[in-house]
């Protein structure tokens, strides 16, 4: 009986995870791959032969390649500021948290009421009287404020779950390597460099992954600040869903968005891997 | 941009959660009168004359399908009547009872004949009906070109106009409802291609069609560029953002009903092939899974009385289908609808186009045909002959697929409705 304990423990875990999530996957796998009962590849040339494929494609990636390395230097700043703080830690970071008690379709209209031609910011400008008539800064003709408002939402948003992670992982590290390296002249630079940099790496690992597969997943914050404007994977998912009711080319795109998060969660696994040896 | 997009995506969502089984109440499963004001004169004015009262519960078509599918598949449900468009119907003609034995004396023999979906039977009840109208504001009158007559426009006074307007007021001054929610493809299916093709499918590609869509793509110089986050076209006529616009009567209502003596309703302007434009038809029906047939029927009936008409028309700016005097009562934006479609409909050289049908669920996709299209030329320049051929593959395709015969104004087809 002892033996069988820890599988009994992990069996409701696995019973739930088999039915919520591998029995719906494989559902959607086989939709991907099937088309009027037959196996073919038909979902996926569909989707790849759209026009509107590699801007999404394009879009998605780029928002992620801008928006998780800003994030992450930003959550190892607030992070590492946090640790440093003696007193009113607990509530600067509860402030910096905020965000994260908010949806992000809400994240998005609240950037939205600040971009858009009534909003805030045009309210602003022309208090300052920079401008005459309210700007139309979200517009189909200048997707780079459209993409560069998604950052910024993006940013404020979702920054505060890297440095959660951070923070907790900062909390582990033994204070005696600093002192250490503090006894033999090391910079403070140096020190985050050598020391809580290295050591951090499964609090990376675990902060990088899940925020890389939540940028590939954006879809809200796209939806309420770009409309159609700027077209990213689950949107094109959403679309080929519901407007078009195509089943089997929305299956096959969140195919693709699946295929690229497991390529980046297992790439991150691999530079980020510490080995059992060297962990504290 | 607008909130329309996400309010009715948060409106679907919480119907769906809140349209449970414990209700008594017959359910009254609808893709109409979905914005929140809406749905709530539904219930109040049109629905509280039923006795015991309806559950009356709109939703987007995705989730309203859905539910329909699984409850026929179920093959037991909770859904007294539906309603949605002719569009949405057409798909469920083998889920629908015959309604042959409602009385629909007062209702129009065409209309009567789309409900019975090419079947002997009839599958839905016409319920309601609307099109697509241009209004302005009074303040661009004046700009109109020399001797043009507001009732009878053609596509090149309507450029002229709107030319004027953006070089006279310093910005452009035309509406466009381009945003996710907006109806732009309708504009393109029933009002400028047909106008200019005498076609909706068949002609997708000709040189009539490409000169359409270079037509619009020097309207679009003299459209608001925040056209594209646009839903309901009656928000910025409000808010004197734009002075002309096209929408359906339904979303211009509030215009005329806050600011009466601002705006005129007109009729859709004419091409070289007439003066097209899109009636629309919305239809009640009952699912063979109903739990309560005769309910359904009295609802049924219920809904086509004069006295429920008029409180539809009231609530939702659909006009009645049945010919019934109009109250002088009735609000602005009734009035001035009920003119502009009169002299649409009678016009000369009016050219209805009727919305598609026969696709079934690959409706979507069709619309997307003519939202791709209309993205890639007039929003990324993309050549407008490379776009077209392009595109006329897809819908080619498509209408194989779904096997969809032409309708009107293209003319019939034994098979798919061929793109030449």
């Amino acid at each position: 009986m002892p033996r069988l304990l820890p599988y009994l423990l992990l069996a409701p875990a696995t019973a739930f995870l088999c039915l919520f999530f591998l029995y719906p996957f494989s559902l959607v796998a086989i939709d991907s791959l099937t088309r009027d009962g037959t196996w073919s590849l038909a979902n996926f040339e569909r989707m790849a032969g759209h026009w509107k494929f590699g801007p999404t494609l394009r879009n998605t990636l780029l928002l992620a390649a801008i928006v998780v390395p800003l994030q992450l230097t930003l959550a190892l700043l607030m992070a590492s500021m946090v640790t440093r703080l003696d007193r009113a830690r607990g509530m600067v970071l509860y402030i910096f948290a905020i965000p994260l008690g908010i949806s992000d379709l809400a994240a998005g209209l609240v950037w939205l009421a600040i971009f858009e031609q009534s909003g805030f910011l045009n309210s602003a400008l022309s208090g300052l009287g920079l401008i005459d008539t309210p700007q139309l800064f979200l517009g189909y003709q200048s997707k780079g404020v459209i993409f560069t408002a998604v950052v910024l939402t993006e940013l404020w948003r979702a920054t505060a779950i890297m440095m959660v992670i951070l923070v907790a992982g900062m909390g582990l590290i033994p204070k005696e390597y600093g002192e250490a390296a503090e006894v033999f002249g090391a910079s403070r630079w140096q020190r985050f460099r050598r020391i809580t940099l290295p050591l951090l790496k499964p609090s990376l690992q675990t902060a990088l992954i899940l925020r890389v597969i939540m940028a590939f997943e954006v879809f809200a914050v796209v939806l309420a600040l770009g409309g159609t404007n700027l077209p990213v994977l689950m949107s094109e998912t959403y679309n080929w869903q519901f407007t078009m009711q195509e089943r089997g080319v929305a299956a096959a795109y969140a195919m693709v968005i699946l295929a690229i998060s497991v390529g980046f969660t297992v790439l991150i696994l691999r530079l980020l891997h510490v080995p059992k040896e060297a962990r504290p | 941009m607008t909130f329309d997009h996400i309010r009715s995506a948060a409106l679907a969502a919480a119907v769906l959660t809140m349209a449970g089984p414990a209700l008594a109440e017959p359910l009254f499963w609808s893709t109409q009168a979905k914005p929140v004001e809406e749905t709530q004169r539904m219930r109040e004015q049109v629905m509280a004359g039923f006795p015991g009262g309806v559950d009356y519960q709109p939703s987007d078509e995705g989730p309203w399908i859905t539910r329909i599918q699984a409850e026929a598949q179920a093959g037991s449900g909770t859904i007294a009547v539906l309603g949605g468009l002719h569009g949405d119907l057409s798909s469920l003609g083998a889920m629908l009872v015959d309604l042959s034995s409602i009385d629909t004396s007062a209702v129009g023999a065409a209309m009567l004949e789309l409900g019975q979906l090419g079947t002997g039977e009839q599958k839905y009840i016409p319920w309601m009906q609307a099109t697509y109208l241009m209004v302005a504001n009074k303040k661009a009158l004046p700009y109109l070109p020399a001797g043009a007559d507001l009732n009878a426009l053609t596509y090149d006074q309507m450029i002229a106009w709107t030319k004027a307007l953006a070089e006279g007021t310093g910005g452009p001054k035309f509406g466009f409802p381009a945003g996710p929610k907006g109806l732009k493809h309708r504009f393109f299916q029933g009002f400028l291609l047909p106008a200019y093709t005498g076609s909706t499918v068949t002609e997708f590609r000709s040189a009539e069609a490409e000169g359409a869509w270079n037509v619009f793509k020097e309207l679009w110089k003299y459209t608001n560029p925040a056209s594209t986050g646009y839903g309901f076209m009656q928000e910025q006529l409000l808010t004197d953002e734009v002075w002309v616009a096209f929408d359906h009567v339904a979303r211009i209502a509030d215009a005329f009903n806050q600011r009466p003596d601002d705006f005129v309703a007109f009729p859709a302007p004419a091409g070289p092939k007439g003066r097209a434009f899109m009636p629309v038809l919305a239809g009640i029906a009952v699912p063979t899974t109903a739990p309560d047939q005769a309910q359904s029927l009295a609802l049924i009936e219920y809904m086509l009385r004069p006295e429920t008409q008029i409180a539809t028309l009231r609530a939702t700016n659909f006009f009645p289908v049945i010919a019934t005097e109009i109250p002088a009562d009735m609000p602005p934006s009734v009035r001035a609808s009920a003119a502009a479609i009169a002299a649409m409909t009678g016009a000369p050289d009016a050219l209805p186009a009727l919305l598609p049908m026969g696709l079934g669920d690959k409706g979507g996709q069709f619309s997307q045909i003519y939202t791709d299209t209309f993205e890639r030329i007039v929003l990324n320049g993309q050549p407008v002959r490379a776009v077209l051929d392009e595109e006329a593959a897809v819908l080619r395709a498509l209408m194989v697929e779904a096997n969809a015969p032409c309708w009107a104004p293209d003319l019939a087809s034994d098979g798919p409705c061929p793109v030449k």
